[in-house]
């Protein structure tokens, strides 16, 4: 909606659409990017989505807000939610929002010095390394600073022991950004931020199965793994900040990344019929379908509206949290709506007797839950909210 | 906060610092108490006036500035941080559309410089049911030596018993319902054979009952075609609908700043109660409920600013989730300032009793849902 001031922007957003209509495979419509971006084995084996990376990354769209000297497309963000705009309009996503780009790109180029940015961020724009998040642990999860992953100094590498949880994509990913102790005698800190190749000998990834059936999360074990002394970023103890930066990235493309959703109407009309106006024939589904539709929309104008103030405002990122919670609602609410409507078709786990996409949306379903728990909890998001926007007690 | 221009800030400063300054909430807790029925204050509005806010859509040939829907919702969302009453939604945005849109030359030069100035107030009246129905209009128009005869029966009228005339929709064809056969008179208040009565509603801010017992008007009366008003009405409703959840947004805004503020003050079990989990979470929640509703109002601004097609499911949107926003926070409102929020004499009550009105008139949320509903397709 901002580009009717600005005639650059319609221009961009006219050739935008044609591009995208031009480039993006017909065969991806309508479907989800995260089963390609959380599942490297799917990504690889996939010629639609594999066709679709290539000419968005030649595009140079594959990091579009990134400086053009570190591979990134040099635009602004409003150019880039201009793109994901038009790619939610049509059912196409952006096929490089991957733990790379949403989170550890950007952080680098704040925090990286300039040998580690020139060496990892361009791969990250041109999508050729998968990255994995070594942050949880089992014994620290919303209370990540309690992490116990141990690295002490081995000489000339850093000597690396110790397990983490939760890493999705780890065992199809090359490298992982982990957080690690390197003080135990102070909680924040002592803890610093590394880069890990994971072909490195020691570590070992092993799947966990989710309740929706997908097998991308993984437990991490690291048995006295050598990591080259210049893979640390920000230097000795100073990884906190890093992380916190990192994660507020992590919330943000989280936010910006549940904007719009294709309407349920078609899918509510073809599963329960319409009444005699045309209009999806169960009220109370149709009223609680609407509902979400506007919060969805109200939602898109919102991740809009922080976009734009956020090139006039550099401190508006602390609603954040409370975007990232809404926007988890809005979106659980409208998975939680699809399988509804779907009915008994909508309680299939695999087979001929379901359509694929009946299954697709049963899953992302039981997907959804996710949504609230990784990227910080609800609760956690809701605290931050209470202390550091509306500034309640502690 | 939208992208503001230079003069939108110096609106928005001005009509905070006013509110503030010359209509706190004890200006209209007093008003309140008066009983006095025209539900807002006349020097007050006089002050509007002079600010030029009366006229912020008007067109400059009439005396207005024409600085668009986004500039008066930015005052009416100031207006609202302090319940102020005022006429602005009904004549300086419904009334100057509806005449912008549709008024013959005369009828713009007469009313419009009038309403600029505040020494008009035009008001709409259009519902007659329990729920809003525009197309639902049955009040009768005949056609009777050359004149109109006007029967029938309005209400509520918002701010009817201060305003100097009013846009009345009638049925001068077709039966309740119908889209066609609906036409727009303006009729000075003191018409003979049109009675006011006040309607004591839960925050007296001057609604009123119109009765029409034969009123006789010219042909110079119709704004607009014969028949033909629905698009127009439409459009008028929409704009007050989109400034009036302006105006909630900024009380349901100020409900929440009060409620925030209480929350860092009051102790019980020697902690402040701002400081239990339970009740941060519910602070969090409302926070980010405003946070939708404003974009969702400002996209609305936005929208019939640049007279996009989208305009009118954007309105319904904005006036759907300030309706539900704003009953939320003002519930919430009372509920978390405990016993002093249910007496009378705290103001949780004034802003708990203005979210229901405001969400009631021109369409609750319920209603914007179903009308969001057919115009997107569900
Ligand atoms: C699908 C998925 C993918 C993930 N991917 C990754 C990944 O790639 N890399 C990675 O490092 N991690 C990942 N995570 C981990 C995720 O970040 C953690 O699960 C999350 O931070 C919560 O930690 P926890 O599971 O230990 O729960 P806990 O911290 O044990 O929390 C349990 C419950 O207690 C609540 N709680 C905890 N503390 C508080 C408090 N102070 N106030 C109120 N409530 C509280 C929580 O909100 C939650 O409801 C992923 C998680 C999921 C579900």
């Amino acid at each position: 909606m901002f580009d009717h001031a600005d005639p650059d922007l319609a221009g961009f957003r006219e050739e935008a659409v044609a591009w995208i209509k031009a480039n993006f495979p017909s065969a991806l419509t309508g479907k989800s990017p995260t089963p390609f971006i959380t599942d490297g084995a799917l990504a690889d084996s996939d010629p639609d989505y594999q066709a679709w990376l290539k000419r968005v990354v030649s595009k140079g769209w594959g990091a579009p807000t990134w400086p053009e000297e570190y591979g990134g497309g040099g635009l602004t963000q409003a150019h880039s939610v201009i793109i994901h705009e038009e790619l939610a309009r049509v059912g196409a996503f952006h096929p490089n929002h991957t733990y790379g780009e949403m989170m550890l790109g950007p952080t680098l180029l704040e925090y990286g010095d300039e040998v580690q940015k020139r060496r990892f961020i361009p791969p990250i724009a041109r999508a050729e390394v998968r990255w994995c998040q070594g942050f949880s642990e089992p014994g620290a999860g919303s209370d990540l600073a309690s992490l116990q992953t141990k690295c002490v100094d081995g000489g000339d590498h850093w000597i690396v022991t110790g397990q983490k949880i939760w890493t999705s994509g780890a065992n199809h990913s090359h490298w992982c950004f982990c957080l690690v102790r390197t003080d135990t005698t102070t909680k924040h800190g002592g803890i610093s931020f590394l880069l890990i190749d994971m072909s490195s000998p020691g570590i070992e990834a092993r799947p966990i199965y989710l309740i929706s059936g997908s097998t991308h999360f993984c437990e991490v074990f690291f048995n006295d793994v050598k990591v080259p002394k210049e893979n640390m970023v920000g230097g000795l103890n100073k990884g906190w900040p890093i992380a916190k930066r990192l994660l507020q990235f992590e919330r943000d493309s989280l936010a910006s990344g549940r904007a719009e959703a294709p309407s349920l109407a078609p899918l509510a009309k073809q599963y329960l019929g319409v009444n005699a106006l045309g209009q999806i024939a169960d009220p109370d589904v149709r009223h609680r379908v609407v509902r979400n539709a506007m919060r969805a929309r109200a939602y898109a104008h919102t991740m809009r509206r922080a976009a734009l103030e956020a090139k006039t405002n550099a401190g508006v990122s602390a609603a954040v949290s409370a975007l990232k919670n809404l926007g988890s609602d809005i979106a659980q609410e409208r998975a939680d709506l699809a399988v509804e409507i779907l009915g008994h078709n909508g309680l299939g786990w695999e087979g001929d007797h379901f359509a694929a996409a009946e299954i697709e949306a049963t899953r992302a379903w039981l997907h959804s839950r996710a949504f609230s728990i990784y990227g910080g909890s609800l609760e956690i998001q809701n605290n931050i909210t209470a202390k550091r926007v509306l500034g309640l007690p502690g | 906060m939208a992208i503001l221009s230079e003069e939108q800030v110096m609106l928005k400063d001005a009509a905070s610092a006013w509110a503030r300054d010359r209509s706190p909430i004890a200006a209209y807790r007093k008003l309140r108490n008066s009983g006095a029925l025209q539900g807002y204050d006349s020097a007050l509005f006089a002050e509007i006036a002079e600010m030029g806010w009366a006229g912020i859509v008007a067109p400059e040939e009439h005396g207005g500035a024409d600085f668009g829907f986004m500039s008066m919702g930015v005052v009416l969302e100031q207006l609202g941080r302090t319940l102020t009453p005022s006429p602005l939604v009904n004549s300086s945005l419904a009334a100057v559309i509806g005449l912008r849109r549709a008024g013959s030359a005369a009828q713009q030069q007469h009313w419009l410089p009038k309403i600029a100035a505040g020494e008009a107030v035009v008001t709409i009246a259009v519902d007659e049911g329990a729920q809003h129905n525009p197309l639902a209009v049955a009040l009768k128009a005949e056609k009777s030596r050359g004149n109109w005869l006007l029967n029938g029966e309005k209400r509520p009228v918002l701010h009817g018993m201060g305003a100097s005339a009013v846009l009345v929709a009638a049925r001068t064809s077709g039966a309740a319902g119908d889209v066609e056969g609906l036409t727009l008179f303006i009729v000075p208040t003191n018409a003979p054979k049109l009675s006011k009565a006040s309607l004591a509603e839960v925050e007296q801010r001057g609604a009123a009952i119109y009765t029409f017992n034969g009123v006789e008007l010219g042909a110079d009366a119709i704004v607009g075609e014969v028949g033909k008003a629905a698009s127009v009405l439409d459009h008028m409703l929409d704009c007050a609908r989109a400034g009036l959840a302006a105006e909630m947004l900024g009380s349901a805004s100020a409900a929440f700043d009060i409620t925030l503020a209480y929350l860092k003050t009051r102790l019980q079990f020697g902690q402040l109660i701002g400081s239990f989990q339970a009740l941060q979470h519910r602070a969090a929640a409302l926070y980010g409920e405003l946070e939708l509703t404003r974009s969702a109002v400002e996209a609305a601004l936005e929208a019939l600013d640049a007279q996009s097609p989208q305009a009118r499911e954007l309105v319904s949107l904005a006036k759907a989730l300030a309706g539900d926003t704003f009953k939320r926070v003002s519930g919430e409102m009372i509920q978390l300032h405990g016993g002093i929020g249910m007496t009378d004499e705290h103001d949780a009550g004034l802003f708990y009793k203005r979210a229901r009105v405001a969400d009631m008139s021109y369409g609750s949320a319920a209603y914007h849902r179903e009308r969001y509903a057919a115009l997107t397709g569900y």
